[in-house]
């Protein structure tokens, strides 16, 4: 046997839950996986959307088998990261096939086509590992059309004869696809980013960001509370405050607006949408300012407020230059989870966000420490 | 949703290609089209240079520079010194 995966221990699938039982081939037993997800399996994916354990969330690599597949069934490829198995399986309901699980480290199939390792050469080894050739009559190989990045369909027929015939891009269009005879529309093809896509990522962008958020607002807490006085934590709600809502606004507000924000380049729609929000938090900070003078003529007494972004124009304008910064900053790194944005345009604006984010930033906290300092 | 303009370094060779569409149906974003038996580039802007028309044309009459379009990855290939790369960062979302 040249089967990898039924030689080591390891990667027995036998025990997964997902495996319902075990069909008798000419290349020797092949798991059966159910295509129905149970709530383990979707508690699990909404662990990896909450980027909990998401580099572990794999399937072992190779042949299974879908309901009750013949030599002339379909075979399908994947990527050994669960959510894009299960994502599969589960469009595969009704119908028999093969599903060959390529060693991808776990990641998504886009995302491991980006970088190869969802590429030609791991079909051509796993195809020759699986004796495919044996276990079906047919030369064909579904491969999902976001797996193209890294495959060359050409090169796997040459080199191990099977044709490669890119499916659609999402799964659920699968038996659509199936039923047309192996045809994909330019709907199948294409790829969006919508509103229920952008939502799905904010989860793991907020987490991914929870460190450095909380990085920063100790370090503003600690600068606004020097003053002449001497130290004091009086300030440090405020600065935990005001650097979490510009993560909040960078992570859950900029995904969810993006389509509507001005600009092409991200960092220049995440600027709006920390300029907006200092915007609205001066203008609360400017009312608060004004309060006691204006209820000295209407003759009632107001506790004297302590405005959101603190008491000098130092500390306004800082807080305008620090949140436009984080939002930018944070808004310029969502265009590794959208799904259009090229390396060349990438760069481009990067050369020119990257600095003044940086210069906003730093002159940003240099105002909120004098204006504590005043 | 399109990206910057004119920055996609995607090139197609009229002379070379054979008009298999090959390039229209591996790409995302339908930046192709075929007229008279050739591709042709019709939305340059909406490429995001993922490289799976060049890898599979087969007859290379495509080109692109091809790499992450992600900020946190170029950002983590500098600062180590190497390839932009996406993982730890967890950018491929």
């Amino acid at each position: 046997m040249t089967n990898c995966c039924r030689k080591n221990k390891c990667c027995a699938p036998k025990h997964e839950p997902w495996v319902t039982g075990e069909i008798a081939t000419p290349v020797g037993k092949v798991p059966r996986v159910g295509t129905r997800v149970t709530l383990r399996d979707e508690l699990g994916a909404l662990r990896v959307r909450f980027a909990i354990g998401r580099m572990e969330y794999t399937v072992p690599p190779g042949l299974y088998a879908v309901g009750a597949p013949t030599p002339e069934s379909p075979v399908f490829v994947s990527a050994n990261y669960k959510l894009s198995f299960d994502y599969l399986r589960c469009a595969l309901g009704g119908t028999s096939g093969w599903i060959l699980v390529l060693d991808t480290k776990g990641i998504n199939v886009w995302c491991a086509a980006g970088k190869g390792t969802f590429g030609t050469a791991e079909i051509v080894s796993r195809v020759q590992q699986t004796q495919l050739d044996r276990l079906v009559a047919h030369r064909k190989l579904i491969v999902p059309q976001l797996g193209a990045p890294g495959v060359s369909a050409h090169e796997v027929q040459k080199q191990c004869g099977f044709q490669v015939i890119y499916g659609p891009v999402r799964a659920e269009d699968i038996p659509e696809f199936l039923s047309a005879n192996f045809k994909t529309t330019p709907e199948m093809r294409r790829v969006h980013f919508t509103i229920h896509d952008r939502i799905a990522v904010i989860p793991v962008e907020l987490v991914i960001w929870f460190k450095p958020a909380l990085g920063l607002a100790v370090l503003v807490a600690l600068l606004s509370g020097i003053s002449r006085t001497g130290f004091s934590l009086a300030a440090a709600p405020r600065a935990f405050g005001l650097v979490f809502t510009g993560w909040l606004t960078g992570g859950a507000l900029v995904p969810v607006l993006l389509p509507r924000l001005p600009g092409r380049a991200f960092s220049i729609k995440g600027l709006w949408a920390g300029f907006v929000l200092w915007l609205v938090l001066l203008s609360g900070s400017l009312g608060q300012l004004a309060l006691p003078r204006i209820s000295v003529f209407v003759g009632k007494a107001t506790p004297p407020a302590e405005p959101i972004l603190g008491n000098t124009p130092y500390e306004l304008i800082g807080w305008g230059l620090l949140l436009s910064a984080i939002v930018s900053f944070m808004a310029l790194n969502f265009t590794g989870t959208s799904t259009y944005t090229s390396m060349s345009g990438v760069k481009k604006e990067m050369k020119i966000a990257i600095p003044l984010q940086l210069i906003a930033a730093v002159a940003g906290i240099f105002g909120i420490l004098i204006g504590g300092l005043q | 949703m399109n990206y910057l303009k004119n920055v996609a370094t995607l090139k197609l060779d009229a002379e070379t290609c054979i008009g298999c569409g090959q390039c229209l149906a591996v790409c995302p974003h339908e930046v192709f089209v075929l007229e008279n038996g050739k591709a042709r580039i019709a939305d340059l802007d909406a490429c995001m240079e993922c490289g799976a028309c060049a890898k599979n044309c087969p007859v290379n009459a495509l080109s692109v520079k091809t790499g992450v379009g992600c900020a946190s990855g170029i950002l983590s290939g500098i600062l180590r010194g190497g390839d932009a790369c996406c993982g730890e960062g967890g950018c491929c979302g």
